[in-house]
């Protein structure tokens, strides 16, 4: 298990979710849990995902990731796991 | 399992707070390198560098990509250059061929900063520590990315008054040798008493000789998200509930500095040495100890209750960190620099702060007094009473103090400097004007206090 925490968030969401989990899929990173709320009007989803199977490396999977975000007007991130586990857990 | 609240709390101390890691600094001894030949000393030095450190760069950018987290400096700390170049250097000029051969691995390797043209002399100096000194203002001048430091006191030695007497005398050189740049040169420039020999942070960084022959320390910062915390407290909070927020505030932003050095040690297969947990501000929006202070309840940093605001700060902030990192060292404590922070700078513009009220603020964090601009004519002895003060500060209470000021040649109080980048701007303050020349001009040393004694 290899996990990667994958964030988006903007106003709008039609199809966004649809086009991240396709290039997931085309990848080989398996979704382990997807949350969504809504903070002060903005839409904000993560996702926690496996890429220990992942064919491309973490760095090209982060840059295609911006750039679906960069495509649809929606900001998405993806961080190794590490950093959110050691800030909220002792 | 982490949830998305938690996820979106970390990101938004990133993109909106400032947190940063504020460097990444490798240690490295070059007491390996000491030869008789100044050249073969500078080629040993350079080849050292570069086999030690090419990746360091690159690494620390991998991480900051992989995680998400800006690491804003890559820097190196090496041996006390005096140290380095006893056996070989002759003259000042010996030591500034160092500087430049310093400079060059520097900029080769892509760090900011490489840190050490230091001379450790609190008790006495040697003749190649005397050389060295002698030799910062044209280091200074002819390099750019060398940092200069020197050690001139501690609480078990005393203070070394002839160092300190010619340390007013090589920061006026120093000014002078760079006026060209505002002075610049006096900005990469600090005298230190109880300098730490694994500290992270320049002007003052240099790989002490206690030290393993390298070592991998990381300096945190965060002054931004303490503040946002802070500023979103109900009104009235009391200091029980104001504390913990600062403490465990400081928990979250010293864990990921851990989690950076961790990283960044495993994979250049350097040890890890220590996280340093200090707040330090930048003059972005913000990213200011003095707003911190603010959101305390201050009008403007040097109000009455500042010295107690910021004892209270700086001691949160080490509870806080000290149980998120396995080992801390360093410095330690919240940074006042007045040109690096906006909110500093805003308030000696305002003629709330002076350098009275700085020198009693350094009683209570770390440093001393940092990066504050002083008229260019202020006289070389002034310098130095302003130094030995802050080693006096130091030395009685067991605490790191420095001296990092800057006697802007050509300028006087109403003008301002502009040094760039990091290095801020600052309004130049006044300074005293009554003489302490008579005192700094007796030699020798003032003795170590009693409670030093404690065998």
């Amino acid at each position: 298990m290899n996990r990667s925490i994958i964030t988006v968030v903007g106003k709008d969401t039609v199809g966004i979710i649809a086009s991240v989990c396709t290039y997931l899929a085309d990848k080989q990173v398996n979704i382990l849990d997807i949350s969504q709320t809504i903070v002060q009007e903005y839409f904000n989803m993560m996702m926690i995902v496996d890429i220990k199977n992942c064919t491309v490396p973490f760095d090209e999977l982060r840059e295609s990731l911006n750039a679906i975000g960069d495509e649809k007007g929606v900001q998405i991130k993806c961080q190794k796991e590490e950093i959110f586990d050691k800030m909220h857990r002792i | 399992m982490i949830n998305i609240s938690e996820v979106l709390e970390t990101n938004k101390m990133i993109e909106q707070e400032n947190l940063d890691v504020r460097t990444i600094t490798m240690g490295i001894s070059l007491l390996d390198c000491a030869t008789d030949s100044v050249p073969q000393t500078c080629q040993n030095i350079y080849q050292k560098i570069l086999r030690l450190a090419s990746n360091l760069v690159r690494t620390g950018e991998d991480i900051s990509r992989e995680y998400g987290i800006p690491i804003v400096n890559k820097r190196i700390s090496i041996t006390p250059v005096a140290l380095v170049g006893a056996s070989c250097c002759k003259t000042p000029q010996d030591f500034v061929q160092i500087a430049k051969t310093l400079d060059k691995a520097a900029h080769e390797v892509g760090v900011n900063f490489i840190g050490g043209f230091s001379a450790t002399v609190q008790k006495g100096m040697t003749p190649a520590d005397e050389l060295l000194i002698r030799s910062i203002p044209q280091a200074m001048k002819e390099t750019e990315l060398i940092c200069s430091s020197v050690n001139v006191g501690s609480t078990k030695t005393g203070i070394n008054m002839d160092a300190v007497r010619l340390m007013g005398d090589i920061i006026k050189q120093t000014a002078e040798a760079t006026k060209d740049q505002d002075s610049l040169g006096c900005a990469k420039l600090v005298v230190l008493c109880n300098a730490p020999d694994d500290n992270p942070f320049m002007a003052g960084a240099f790989h002490g000789v206690s030290e393993a022959d390298a070592i991998i320390n990381v300096g945190v910062s965060g002054p931004g998200v303490v503040k946002y915390v802070l500023e979103h407290l109900p009104e009235g909070t009391n200091f029980e509930v104001l504390c913990e927020t600062i403490k465990k505030t400081a928990f979250k932003i010293t864990r990921v500095g851990q989690l950076v050095a961790q990283e960044a040690s495993r994979r250049l297969g350097v040890p890890f040495g220590i996280i340093d947990l200090s707040l330090a501000p930048t003059p972005a929006i913000g990213d200011s100890v003095a707003d911190i202070l603010q959101s305390i309840g201050l009008e403007r940093v040097g109000a009455p209750g500042t010295t107690a605001a910021l004892a209270l700060l700086n001691d949160q902030v080490k509870k806080g960190g000290v149980m998120a990192s396995s080992y801390v060292g360093g410095l330690s404590g919240a940074f006042i620099p007045v040109s690096e922070d906006q909110g500093m700078i805003d308030s000696v513009l305002a003629g709330a702060l002076t350098i009275e009220k700085l020198e009693a603020m350094t009683c209570v964090c770390s440093v001393g007094l940092d990066m504050i601009a002083i008229p260019g004519d202020t006289p070389a002895t002034t310098v130095s009473g302003i130094i030995a003060d802050e080693a006096a500060i130091g030395m009685v209470n067991q605490k790191t103090t420095a001296v990092r000021v800057i006697p802007v040649v050509g300028k006087s109080v109403g003008d301002t400097v502009e040094f760039g980048g990091l290095l801020g701007y600052a309004p130049i303050m006044p300074v005293n004007k009554f003489s302490c020349e008579v005192f700094v001009n007796r030699s020798g040393r003032i003795p170590a206090p009693i409670h030093s004694f404690k065998n």
